[in-house]
């Protein structure tokens, strides 16, 4: 029983999610629910590399983005099935984080030299989706409409929010069982100190690019629901600097390097988004200039997210190092 | 092919765009020098000083460059306000802190344009947008001649300011050494702050001299800011010439690719020196050690 104690929030959380679509019937609701949670999938990939690891991307579209193109792709090119496709997809994510992991790691990037790597990738692929013919260029890609379930498409929103939830809750229990593993202290270690790591023996370069697969293929998968659920795609959504955004804020909203926080945060910030728009009409923008403001905010005054409010005991906060004799730095 | 004509006015347009992408670059690589981040919210508070213009043009007919010295205060307040009572707070001092409150700003300052003025692109017509200079067999834009020479004399200014004054001295001092020039008597905080002033006013006079020629809509920031990081990096973070030479070189690349992979691949060249720079050398051409 031990042994499973940590995963009961995880189960907590997926019964809770599991029971929605039993209160949840207006399209709307459902709506919303599964889209955020696609973005939460995407935001526990980030939260992998970024939260556990320290490695902060700016550029996770580049992962969301490969998933829904090579599956879409998968399927209407090469007449494959939705199934292999959502495999495929994941793969190609896992592919694309260890090509840009080998490279920007390997050339010993970190801080801000990483965010712009990453950022740069992904700029990279919008520009190139957008003017490639295999992309279908600026028009993007439509996935024909065939409901069933060997497609992956479903005649109810209820019957995809089961799929996803489902899914979400397998990558959580998977990213609780990697913060127990040996893997997962190997990377919290590199978070905290790297060089500190390295000497005790962590093969730092082998653990980042072990997370940065790992975090591509998640987010990867992710595009590949996005693509399922709403059948279209072009460079701009899928690849756009606003996926980005939204995974790096749902995970450090809701609580950096936790498994809940990704979930948590996403239903957070969705929830406040939806609110803003709801008393402020239709200016455009308003929801993200929200989403800005909270980032701001939840840095200066939540270091620990939204799952940090509700732990028993405040994290441990980072050693003070003594100040020197006589006073202020 | 491409007769010699042609690509001699490419450079010549792309050394002229170049000059004020440096400008805009200066700002940037100025913040990272003393502060030690990227500033993510450069390129929104480039539409942000943009609109600013537009706005001054529409409401009291003023001329862009008249505006120069007026929005150039305003920005400095602006910068120097938002790092001494948001950027720095907040942040409590830790970098990826830093990254990650810029980049909350940048949405915030982005989506208030948008939800302000909405997407639509405008610019703005003066009745000398249009006047061309002729050198030879070359016509020139008067506004960008005029663009790139503002940027020439602004970066002159500020490295006069850097090495001369005391101000200058002080943001040298925290840039090397910040603990030294904190126990020599150097406001910390202040430093960081007037640096921050420093690149958004950068940011004014770039959008005053852009403004006769170029379209402006919220999202301009983006377009801008990823060649400005382009610019800073392949310059060496940190470093005034190497931010000058690397807006020039920039700026022909971008009209050099622009003329032989068409408009939406040519931003592709960009963004492949930009990657390129970051794996193979990321101190840049002239940056010290990272």
């Amino acid at each position: 029983m031990s042994a499973l104690r940590p995963y009961l929030p995880v189960i907590g959380l997926g019964v809770l999610l599991a029971l929605a679509p039993l209160f949840v019937t207006s399209n709307v609701a459902l709506n919303f629910l599964v889209f955020t949670l696609i973005i939460a999938l995407a935001a526990q990939g980030w939260n992998l590399l970024g939260g556990f690891g320290g490695q902060f991307s700016f550029g996770h579209a580049a992962f969301f983005g490969v998933g829904a193109y090579v599956s879409a792709i998968w399927q209407m090119s090469l007449g494959l099935d939705a199934w292999t496709g959502f495999v495929a997809g994941t793969l190609a994510g896992a592919v694309t984080g260890l090509t840009i992991g080998f490279l920007a790691f390997r050339a010993g990037l970190r801080g801000s030299y990483f965010a712009l790597v990453t950022l740069a990738f992904a700029e990279v692929f919008r520009v190139l989706s957008n003017s490639s013919e295999a992309t279908g260029g600026a028009a993007g890609l439509l996935l024909p409409l065939r409901i069933g379930a060997q497609n992956l498409q479903f005649a109810d929103r209820s019957t995809f929010l089961a799929f996803v939830v489902a899914l979400t809750i397998l990558v959580l229990l998977l990213v609780q069982w990697i913060r127990g593993s040996r893997f997962g202290a190997q990377l919290v270690a590199l978070r905290e100190n790297e060089e500190a790591a390295r000497a005790l023996g962590v093969d730092v370069f082998a653990v980042k690019l072990k997370a940065i697969g790992l975090s591509g293929a998640i987010t990867a998968a992710a595009g590949v629901l996005y693509l399922q659920y709403f059948l279209f795609i072009d460079s701009n959504i899928v690849f756009g600097t606003w996926i980005s955004v939204e995974v790096l804020l749902a995970a450090i909203v809701g609580g950096l390097g936790t498994v809940l926080g990704p979930v948590v945060g996403a239903l957070a910030l969705h929830g406040l988004g939806e609110l803003v728009k709801h008393l402020a009409g239709d200016l455009p923008g308003i929801d993200l200039a929200v989403y800005g403001a909270v980032l701001v905010v939840a840095v200066a005054f939540l270091p620990g997210g939204l799952v940090g409010l509700f732990r028993r005991k405040p994290a441990p906060r980072q050693v003070r190092k003594t100040a020197p004799e006589g006073g202020r730095v | 092919m491409y007769s010699p004509d042609i690509i001699i006015e490419a450079l010549l347009n792309g050394l002229l765009t170049g000059a004020i992408y440096a400008l805009v670059a200066l700002g940037l690589t100025l913040v990272y020098g003393v502060l030690h981040i990227i500033n993510f919210a450069h390129g929104a508070l480039l539409a942000a000083a943009m609109f600013a213009v537009l706005l001054i043009n529409q409401l009291f007919g003023v001329d862009p460059y008249v505006q120069i010295p007026f929005l150039t205060v305003i920005f400095f307040a602006v910068g120097y306000g938002l790092q001494r009572l948001i950027i720095g707070p907040a942040s409590h001092g830790r970098d990826e802190n830093i990254l990650l409150v810029t980049l909350g700003l940048s949405i915030v300052i982005e989506n208030l344009l948008l939800a302000g003025f909405g997407s639509d692109t405008r610019s703005l017509n003066t009745d000398y947008s249009f006047n061309v200079y002729e050198v030879g067999p070359y016509l020139l834009s008067q506004v960008r001649v005029f663009g790139a020479a503002g940027a020439l004399v602004t970066a002159a200014l500020l490295w006069l300011f850097l090495s001369r004054s005391d101000t200058g001295k002080a943001i040298r001092a925290v840039a090397r050494e910040k603990i030294g020039a904190s126990l020599q008597g150097i406001d910390v905080a202040h430093v960081y702050a007037v640096t921050f002033g420093l690149g958004c006013a950068c940011l004014a006079v770039a959008a005053c001299l852009l403004l006769p020629t170029f379209y402006v809509n919220p999202k301009i920031g983006s377009a801008f800011v990823l060649v400005a990081f382009t610019i800073v990096v392949l310059g060496g973070m940190g470093s005034i010439v190497g931010a000058m030479l690397g807006g020039l070189i920039i700026g022909v690349v971008e009209s050099m690719s622009g003329l032989f992979l068409g408009e939406s691949l040519g931003q592709i060249g960009i963004f492949v020196i930009f990657i390129l720079t970051l794996l193979l050398r990321p101190t840049g051409l002239f940056g010290a050690k990272a």
